[in-house]
Protein backbone atom coordinates (compact mmCIF):
# COMPACT_ATOMS: atom_id res chain seq x y z
CA UNK A 1 0.00 0.00 0.00
CA UNK A 2 1.41 3.07 -1.08
CA UNK A 3 2.75 5.59 2.06
CA UNK A 4 0.40 8.88 2.19
CA UNK A 5 2.08 11.64 0.80
CA UNK A 6 3.66 13.57 3.62
CA UNK A 7 5.29 10.17 4.69
CA UNK A 8 7.07 9.84 1.65
CA UNK A 9 8.77 13.72 2.24
CA UNK A 10 12.84 13.69 2.27
CA UNK A 11 13.76 14.02 6.15
CA UNK A 12 14.80 17.83 5.11
CA UNK A 13 11.81 18.46 3.38
CA UNK A 14 9.54 17.26 6.12
CA UNK A 15 11.36 19.17 8.95
CA UNK A 16 10.72 22.34 6.67
CA UNK A 17 7.49 21.47 6.55
CA UNK A 18 7.21 21.09 10.48
CA UNK A 19 8.53 24.70 10.36
CA UNK A 20 6.69 25.71 8.05
CA UNK A 21 3.14 24.93 9.70
CA UNK A 22 4.98 26.34 13.00
CA UNK A 23 5.48 29.26 11.85
CA UNK A 24 9.35 28.98 11.82
CA UNK A 25 9.97 30.58 8.65
CA UNK A 26 7.70 33.57 9.02
CA UNK A 27 4.25 32.34 8.22
CA UNK A 28 1.54 34.25 9.01
CA UNK A 29 -0.55 33.67 12.36
CA UNK A 30 -3.68 31.52 12.03
CA UNK A 31 -5.47 33.87 14.18
CA UNK A 32 -5.68 36.65 16.72
CA UNK A 33 -4.77 34.17 19.27
CA UNK A 34 -1.37 32.85 18.03
CA UNK A 35 1.76 34.50 18.43
CA UNK A 36 5.35 34.28 17.32
CA UNK A 37 7.18 32.61 19.94
CA UNK A 38 10.81 33.28 18.33
CA UNK A 39 10.17 36.86 18.55
CA UNK A 40 8.13 37.22 21.65
CA UNK A 41 10.99 35.63 23.60
CA UNK A 42 12.98 39.34 24.66
CA UNK A 43 16.52 39.05 23.66
CA UNK A 44 15.07 37.94 20.53
CA UNK A 45 12.52 40.80 20.03
CA UNK A 46 15.09 42.94 20.98
CA UNK A 47 17.63 41.81 18.39
CA UNK A 48 14.61 42.31 15.47
CA UNK A 49 13.80 45.60 17.04
CA UNK A 50 17.64 46.83 16.79
CA UNK A 51 17.78 45.79 13.44
CA UNK A 52 14.81 47.34 11.95
CA UNK A 53 16.66 50.74 12.41
CA UNK A 54 19.60 49.88 10.96
CA UNK A 55 20.88 48.64 7.31
CA UNK A 56 23.20 46.24 9.75
CA UNK A 57 24.90 46.10 12.91
CA UNK A 58 27.96 44.81 14.39
CA UNK A 59 27.95 41.99 16.92
CA UNK A 60 29.71 44.61 19.43
CA UNK A 61 27.00 46.86 18.41
CA UNK A 62 24.26 44.77 18.87
CA UNK A 63 25.56 42.95 22.03
CA UNK A 64 25.74 46.55 23.58
CA UNK A 65 22.09 48.04 22.38
CA UNK A 66 20.24 44.63 23.59
CA UNK A 67 22.67 44.58 27.02
CA UNK A 68 23.68 41.04 27.10
CA UNK A 69 26.83 38.76 27.07
CA UNK A 70 28.48 37.30 24.04
CA UNK A 71 27.46 33.98 24.62
CA UNK A 72 23.71 34.93 24.87
CA UNK A 73 23.93 36.87 22.15
CA UNK A 74 25.47 34.23 20.02
CA UNK A 75 22.69 31.54 20.75
CA UNK A 76 19.93 33.93 20.01
CA UNK A 77 20.96 35.33 16.91
CA UNK A 78 21.22 32.04 15.83
CA UNK A 79 17.84 30.51 16.07
CA UNK A 80 17.03 34.05 14.51
CA UNK A 81 19.63 33.23 11.24
CA UNK A 82 18.37 29.39 11.49
CA UNK A 83 14.03 30.94 11.14
CA UNK A 84 15.75 32.83 8.31
CA UNK A 85 14.52 36.30 10.06
CA UNK A 86 18.23 37.72 10.02
CA UNK A 87 21.24 37.31 7.98
CA UNK A 88 24.94 36.94 9.60
CA UNK A 89 28.05 37.69 7.83
CA UNK A 90 31.23 37.08 8.64
CA UNK A 91 34.33 38.81 7.27
CA UNK A 92 37.72 40.23 8.29
CA UNK A 93 39.13 43.85 8.76
CA UNK A 94 42.50 43.65 8.63
CA UNK A 95 43.02 40.69 10.68
CA UNK A 96 40.00 41.09 12.96
CA UNK A 97 36.87 39.29 12.36
CA UNK A 98 33.89 41.37 11.89
CA UNK A 99 30.28 39.27 12.44
CA UNK A 100 27.39 41.66 10.85
CA UNK A 101 23.69 41.25 11.13
CA UNK A 102 21.16 42.38 8.99
CA UNK A 103 17.36 41.74 9.17
CA UNK A 104 15.71 39.97 6.00
CA UNK A 105 12.64 40.68 4.53
CA UNK A 106 11.02 37.63 6.89
CA UNK A 107 12.40 38.77 9.65
CA UNK A 108 10.74 42.28 8.93
CA UNK A 109 7.41 40.86 7.88
CA UNK A 110 7.31 38.97 11.17
CA UNK A 111 8.22 42.00 13.49
CA UNK A 112 5.31 43.78 11.76
CA UNK A 113 2.56 41.17 11.95
CA UNK A 114 3.94 40.65 16.25
CA UNK A 115 3.58 44.65 16.21
CA UNK A 116 0.18 44.18 14.71
CA UNK A 117 -0.18 41.42 17.24
CA UNK A 118 0.13 43.49 20.22
CA UNK A 119 -1.14 46.68 19.28
CA UNK A 120 -4.87 44.54 18.46
CA UNK A 121 -4.23 42.81 22.26
CA UNK A 122 -3.90 46.90 24.03
CA UNK A 123 -6.73 47.46 21.54
CA UNK A 124 -8.81 44.96 22.50
CA UNK A 125 -8.58 45.91 26.22
CA UNK A 126 -9.33 49.55 25.66
CA UNK A 127 -12.66 48.28 23.67
CA UNK A 128 -13.42 46.02 26.95
CA UNK A 129 -13.29 49.03 29.31
CA UNK B 1 7.95 28.94 15.70
CA UNK B 2 4.30 29.85 16.28
CA UNK B 3 1.86 28.61 19.35
CA UNK B 4 -1.34 28.94 19.90
CA UNK B 5 -2.41 30.37 23.21
CA UNK B 6 -4.95 28.07 24.20
CA UNK B 7 -8.67 29.22 23.75
CA UNK B 8 -7.96 32.79 24.82
CA UNK B 9 -11.15 34.18 26.15
CA UNK B 10 -12.39 37.21 24.35
CA UNK B 11 -11.32 39.25 27.43
CA UNK B 12 -7.99 39.02 27.90
CA UNK B 13 -6.66 38.52 31.30
CA UNK B 14 -4.72 41.64 32.16
CA UNK B 15 -1.25 40.22 32.82
CA UNK B 16 -1.19 39.95 28.69
CA UNK B 17 -2.10 43.50 27.82
CA UNK B 18 0.28 44.42 30.43
CA UNK B 19 2.86 42.30 29.16
CA UNK B 20 1.61 43.53 25.80
CA UNK B 21 2.44 47.51 26.72
CA UNK B 22 5.54 46.16 28.27
CA UNK B 23 6.89 44.48 24.60
CA UNK B 24 5.98 47.87 22.29
CA UNK B 25 7.76 49.92 25.36
CA UNK B 26 10.91 47.75 24.82
CA UNK B 27 10.86 47.51 21.17
CA UNK B 28 10.24 51.70 20.67
CA UNK B 29 13.66 51.65 23.71
CA UNK B 30 15.26 49.07 21.73
CA UNK B 31 14.92 50.95 18.29
CA UNK B 32 15.72 54.59 20.32
CA UNK B 33 18.98 52.89 21.29
CA UNK B 34 20.10 51.08 18.52
CA UNK B 35 19.08 53.80 16.26
CA UNK B 36 22.08 56.56 18.34
CA UNK B 37 24.77 54.25 16.63
CA UNK B 38 23.45 56.40 13.42
CA UNK B 39 24.45 59.90 14.43
CA UNK B 40 27.66 61.22 14.86
CA UNK B 41 29.64 59.53 18.04
CA UNK B 42 29.93 60.72 20.81
CA UNK B 43 33.37 60.97 20.90
CA UNK B 44 33.22 62.82 17.64
CA UNK B 45 31.45 65.59 19.26
CA UNK B 46 34.54 65.59 21.74
CA UNK B 47 36.64 65.91 19.10
CA UNK B 48 34.39 68.52 17.69
CA UNK B 49 34.49 70.29 21.39
CA UNK B 50 37.85 70.99 21.68
CA UNK B 51 38.44 72.06 18.01
CA UNK B 52 36.13 74.72 19.16
CA UNK B 53 38.03 75.19 22.50
CA UNK B 54 41.15 75.97 20.27
CA UNK B 55 39.24 78.33 18.15
CA UNK B 56 38.12 80.28 20.40
CA UNK B 57 41.46 81.01 21.87
CA UNK B 58 42.83 81.95 18.67
CA UNK B 59 39.24 84.28 17.87
CA UNK B 60 39.94 85.68 21.44
CA UNK B 61 43.05 87.29 19.73
CA UNK B 62 42.00 88.59 16.89
CA UNK B 63 41.94 92.39 16.77
CA UNK B 64 39.63 92.88 13.76
CA UNK B 65 35.98 91.63 13.49
CA UNK B 66 36.85 89.81 10.14
CA UNK B 67 39.45 87.89 11.68
CA UNK B 68 37.08 86.54 14.65
CA UNK B 69 35.07 85.87 12.00
CA UNK B 70 36.80 84.33 9.62
CA UNK B 71 38.17 82.15 12.97
CA UNK B 72 35.18 80.53 13.32
CA UNK B 73 33.89 79.91 9.99
CA UNK B 74 36.83 77.71 9.52
CA UNK B 75 36.22 76.49 12.72
CA UNK B 76 32.58 75.61 11.72
CA UNK B 77 34.13 74.08 8.34
CA UNK B 78 36.64 71.92 10.31
CA UNK B 79 33.48 70.61 12.55
CA UNK B 80 31.71 69.34 9.41
CA UNK B 81 34.53 68.03 7.87
CA UNK B 82 35.02 65.81 11.48
CA UNK B 83 31.20 65.08 11.26
CA UNK B 84 31.09 64.28 7.75
CA UNK B 85 34.12 61.94 8.04
CA UNK B 86 32.97 59.95 11.01
CA UNK B 87 29.47 59.59 9.47
CA UNK B 88 31.19 58.03 5.70
CA UNK B 89 33.37 56.30 8.13
CA UNK B 90 30.13 54.35 9.54
CA UNK B 91 27.98 54.17 6.48
CA UNK B 92 30.88 53.05 4.98
CA UNK B 93 30.87 49.89 7.93
CA UNK B 94 27.60 49.08 7.46
CA UNK B 95 27.22 49.18 4.11
CA UNK B 96 24.88 52.04 3.33
CA UNK B 97 24.94 54.87 1.35
CA UNK B 98 25.97 58.29 3.30
CA UNK B 99 22.78 60.51 2.24
CA UNK B 100 20.26 57.14 2.49
CA UNK B 101 19.83 56.74 6.16
CA UNK B 102 21.79 58.79 8.91
CA UNK B 103 23.31 61.50 6.94
CA UNK B 104 19.97 62.39 5.58
CA UNK B 105 18.99 62.72 8.92
CA UNK B 106 21.04 64.62 9.88
CA UNK B 107 21.67 67.11 6.90
CA UNK B 108 17.79 67.46 6.71
CA UNK B 109 17.59 68.33 10.21
CA UNK B 110 20.47 70.61 10.72
CA UNK B 111 20.63 72.54 7.08
CA UNK B 112 17.78 74.85 7.26
CA UNK B 113 18.92 76.39 10.78
CA UNK B 114 22.45 76.51 9.47
CA UNK B 115 21.18 78.58 6.23
CA UNK B 116 19.01 80.59 8.41
CA UNK B 117 21.98 81.21 10.72
CA UNK B 118 24.55 82.24 7.01
CA UNK B 119 22.22 84.08 6.10
CA UNK B 120 21.81 86.38 9.26
CA UNK B 121 25.64 86.47 9.80
CA UNK B 122 26.17 88.23 6.83
CA UNK B 123 23.03 90.55 7.68
CA UNK B 124 24.57 90.79 11.52
CA UNK B 125 28.06 91.45 10.43
CA UNK B 126 27.13 93.73 7.75
CA UNK B 127 25.37 96.11 10.33
CA UNK B 128 27.89 96.04 12.47
CA UNK B 129 26.05 94.12 15.30
CA UNK B 130 29.12 91.33 15.50
CA UNK B 131 28.19 90.62 19.44
CA UNK B 132 24.46 89.04 18.48
CA UNK B 133 26.54 86.71 16.60
CA UNK B 134 27.42 83.77 19.17
CA UNK B 135 23.93 83.91 20.33
CA UNK B 136 22.10 83.50 17.30
CA UNK B 137 24.78 80.84 16.18
CA UNK B 138 23.82 78.84 19.38
CA UNK B 139 20.23 79.34 19.15
CA UNK B 140 20.20 77.88 15.59
CA UNK B 141 22.98 75.13 15.74
CA UNK B 142 20.48 74.29 19.28
CA UNK B 143 17.26 74.40 17.30
CA UNK B 144 18.70 71.95 14.72
CA UNK B 145 20.29 69.40 17.34
CA UNK B 146 16.94 69.62 18.76
CA UNK B 147 15.07 68.41 15.67
CA UNK B 148 17.13 65.86 14.46
CA UNK B 149 17.98 64.37 17.93
CA UNK B 150 14.26 63.54 18.40
CA UNK B 151 14.90 60.39 15.74
CA UNK B 152 17.88 59.76 18.53
CA UNK B 153 18.51 59.02 22.30
CA UNK B 154 16.88 61.62 24.55
CA UNK B 155 20.00 62.79 25.25
CA UNK B 156 20.56 64.74 21.88
CA UNK B 157 17.50 66.66 22.33
CA UNK B 158 17.98 67.86 25.30
CA UNK B 159 22.02 68.88 24.51
CA UNK B 160 19.71 70.77 21.66
CA UNK B 161 17.90 72.65 24.61
CA UNK B 162 21.01 73.67 26.47
CA UNK B 163 22.75 75.44 23.29
CA UNK B 164 19.07 76.94 23.11
CA UNK B 165 19.23 78.47 26.21
CA UNK B 166 22.77 79.22 26.25
CA UNK B 167 21.86 81.34 22.97
CA UNK B 168 18.76 82.73 24.27
CA UNK B 169 21.08 84.07 26.87
CA UNK B 170 23.67 85.38 24.72
CA UNK B 171 22.09 87.48 22.51
CA UNK B 172 20.89 89.25 25.51
CA UNK B 173 24.37 89.13 27.13
CA UNK B 174 27.27 91.94 26.83
CA UNK B 175 29.36 91.41 23.54
CA UNK B 176 32.17 91.17 25.34
CA UNK B 177 30.53 87.40 26.69
CA UNK B 178 31.08 86.09 22.97
CA UNK B 179 34.15 84.19 22.81
CA UNK B 180 32.67 82.88 26.54
CA UNK B 181 29.30 82.20 25.47
CA UNK B 182 30.88 80.23 22.27
CA UNK B 183 33.65 78.37 24.32
CA UNK B 184 31.02 77.09 26.83
CA UNK B 185 28.70 76.03 23.97
CA UNK B 186 30.52 74.42 21.01
CA UNK B 187 32.94 73.72 23.35
CA UNK B 188 31.55 72.55 26.85
CA UNK B 189 28.68 71.39 25.86
CA UNK B 190 30.23 69.29 23.15
CA UNK B 191 32.76 67.37 25.35
CA UNK B 192 30.24 67.19 28.06
CA UNK B 193 27.24 65.80 26.07
CA UNK B 194 29.83 63.49 23.71
CA UNK B 195 31.33 61.91 26.79
CA UNK B 196 27.81 61.23 27.93
CA UNK B 197 26.44 59.42 25.22
CA UNK B 198 29.87 57.86 24.57
CA UNK B 199 30.10 56.26 27.47
CA UNK B 200 26.05 55.49 28.13
CA UNK B 201 25.42 54.60 24.31
CA UNK B 202 28.85 53.29 23.33
CA UNK B 203 30.84 55.06 20.82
Amino acid sequence: MAKPQALRREPGKEQTEKQRLRGVHGGAPQSMHEIDRLIHERLRLGIISALAVNESLTFKELKHTVKTTDGNLSVHARKLEDAGYVNCSKTFEGRTPKTEYRLTAAGRRALERYLDHMEAVIGRMRKTN
Amino acid sequence: MTVRLAQTPPEEPPALHDRAMDNLRYIRETMERASSFTAVPGWGQVAIGITALVATYVAAHQSTPRGWLGTWLAEAIISLLIAGWLMDRKARASGVPLLSGPGRKVAFSLSPPMIVGALLTVVLFRKGLTGAIPGMWLLLYGTGVVTGGMYSVSIVPVMGVCFMALGAAGIFAPAAWGNWLMAAGFGGLHIVFGSIIARKHGG
